[in-house]
């Protein structure tokens, strides 16, 4: 676990971000601390408690003195916010490209998106919403 | 909250056996509460800087400063400072067990309790010596009495020679759920820099009795990339960074450089169809320790330096 690019904190720290932003960890809910993030993936405490305060910088996460961190009201409703601005150039634009040198009309990958949609609706409950009951 | 554990400064250390400059002019830092890396190349002058931090010996010019002071003969820092050698550093004709009650009776830190449970975690046999024991046990009867030493700085110098995968995780596991429980300055050398690096917090790189860096080891991470792509695209983009290796397979260049890389960097990288990817910070250390590197000549210049991974 933890062996892309960026350095274990950042992925740490985006780990978090995706189960907030899927609804896994839900707000006023208590993170784990560094000291079990430390022994769970044999990692030091200090990069452990870095992802934990760029969180708290980013408002993700805050902290209840002697008690831990807790997942930030609203974070979730931000951090969706965010991730729709970046969506477009993050991952619909390399979509693009590689449909471009694969000679991949773009007519066919908007049929797939939309079967694929068309799927997700018959079988799963609505995400990305900003209601968290949506999400449960 | 008690102290986090001592802190090591050197300062201008020089240290000489005869002809042979183990230790050069050497400045450093080792932060109190740390698990500190001290990597280096066999020969880098790592078991004399922990000689002289365990007051071993005294160096032949320069300071040493153990919890701000200078640890020869000092009757306050030498109960609190234990070093591990590969040898195990223990009495090799007396039973474990009678080892055990020396070291209990040497450091007021040392706990018998946990050295009971080491012992049973590397199944080590109390009525046994040292001297007769294999090369594996002997390193994990010098771990077991390093951590249940519990000194404010421990110093761990290839410990974990001969051990097996296995006892190395539970090594490791050990270490680290020991250091949260009980907070203190480690020291860890290791030439298995890939299996300790998560546990650093701080990397001290010593190279031919010099220190090559000091530096926090997420830090040190994010520092390495790997750039791979076609050859002039490659060459292009790394043209004016600190390349540290080039590796090449037909058309396609792997150049590692060393340098953070801005966002910019990083969309330029993507439009001109490279692939940027992580250096483990073994491969980061191979790189800056490699002796046609530090001779002057430019890594990037040999051709064809093997396989891609």
């Amino acid at each position: 676990m933890f062996d892309g690019r960026d350095p274990v904190y950042l992925q740490i720290a985006d780990q978090i971000r995706q189960d907030v932003l899927a609804g896994a960890l839900a707000a006023e809910e208590q993170v784990m601390s560094t000291t079990q993030y430390a022994t769970t993936f044999r990692i030091n405490p200090a990069t452990a408690a870095k992802a934990f305060n760029q969180l708290v910088d980013e408002g993700v996460l805050y902290k209840r003195r002697g008690v831990g961190m807790f997942v930030a009201p609203g974070a979730r409703e931000r951090l969706l916010a965010e991730s729709r601005e970046s969506f477009f150039a993050d991952t619909v634009d390399p979509v693009a490209d590689a449909a471009r040198v694969l000679g991949i009309p773009v007519e066919d990958v908007v049929a797939r998106l939309r079967e694929r949609a068309a799927h997700l609706d018959a079988t799963t409950p609505t995400t990305g919403t900003t209601d968290t009951e949506a999400a449960r | 909250m008690t102290s986090p554990g001592y802190g090591v400064t050197l300062r201008g250390v020089t240290q000489r056996f005869g002809d042979t400059v183990a230790l050069d002019d050497v400045d450093l830092e080792i932060r109190p509460g740390t698990i500190t890396g001290l990597l280096g190349r066999n020969g880098s002058g790592k078991t004399t800087l922990g000689s002289l931090v365990a007051a071993f010996r005294r160096p032949t010019s320069g300071e040493v400063l153990v919890d701000g002071e200078e640890p020869w003969e000092n009757e306050r820092t030498a109960p609190g400072v234990c070093l591990v050698r590969e040898s195990g550093d223990v009495l090799d004709e007396d039973r474990l067990r009678d080892n055990l009650d020396f070291f209990a009776g040497a450091r007021p830190t040392f706990d018998r309790a946990f050295a009971a449970e080491l012992m049973e975690l590397f199944e080590l046999d109390p009525k046994s010596k040292p001297s007769k024991l294999s090369r594996g046990k002997k390193s994990a009867f010098g771990i077991t009495v390093g951590l249940a030493s519990r000194a404010p700085l421990t110093i761990l110098d290839e410990v974990h020679l001969g051990l097996d995968a296995p006892s190395r995780y539970a090594f490791y596991d050990t270490l680290l759920a020991d250091y949260l429980a009980h907070p203190r300055t480690i020291v860890l050398s290791s030439h298995l820099i890939e299996e300790i690096e998560r546990l650093l917090e701080d990397v001290v790189v010593l190279d031919r009795g010099r220190v090559l860096l000091t530096q926090d080891a997420d830090s040190l991470r994010a520092e390495g990339v790997s750039v791979t792509g076609p050859q002039d695209a490659v060459d292009a983009f790394v043209a004016g960074r600190t390349v540290l290796g080039t590796q090449r397979l037909g058309r396609t260049t792997q150049v590692t450089v060393r340098g953070v890389l801005t966002d910019a960097d990083v969309a330029r990288a993507r439009a001109t169809g490279l692939e940027l990817g992580p250096v483990p910070l073994q491969d980061l250390f191979v790189h800056l320790t490699d002796p046609r590197r530090r001779d002057g000549v430019v890594a990037a210049k040999v051709p064809g330096e093997g396989a891609l991974p």
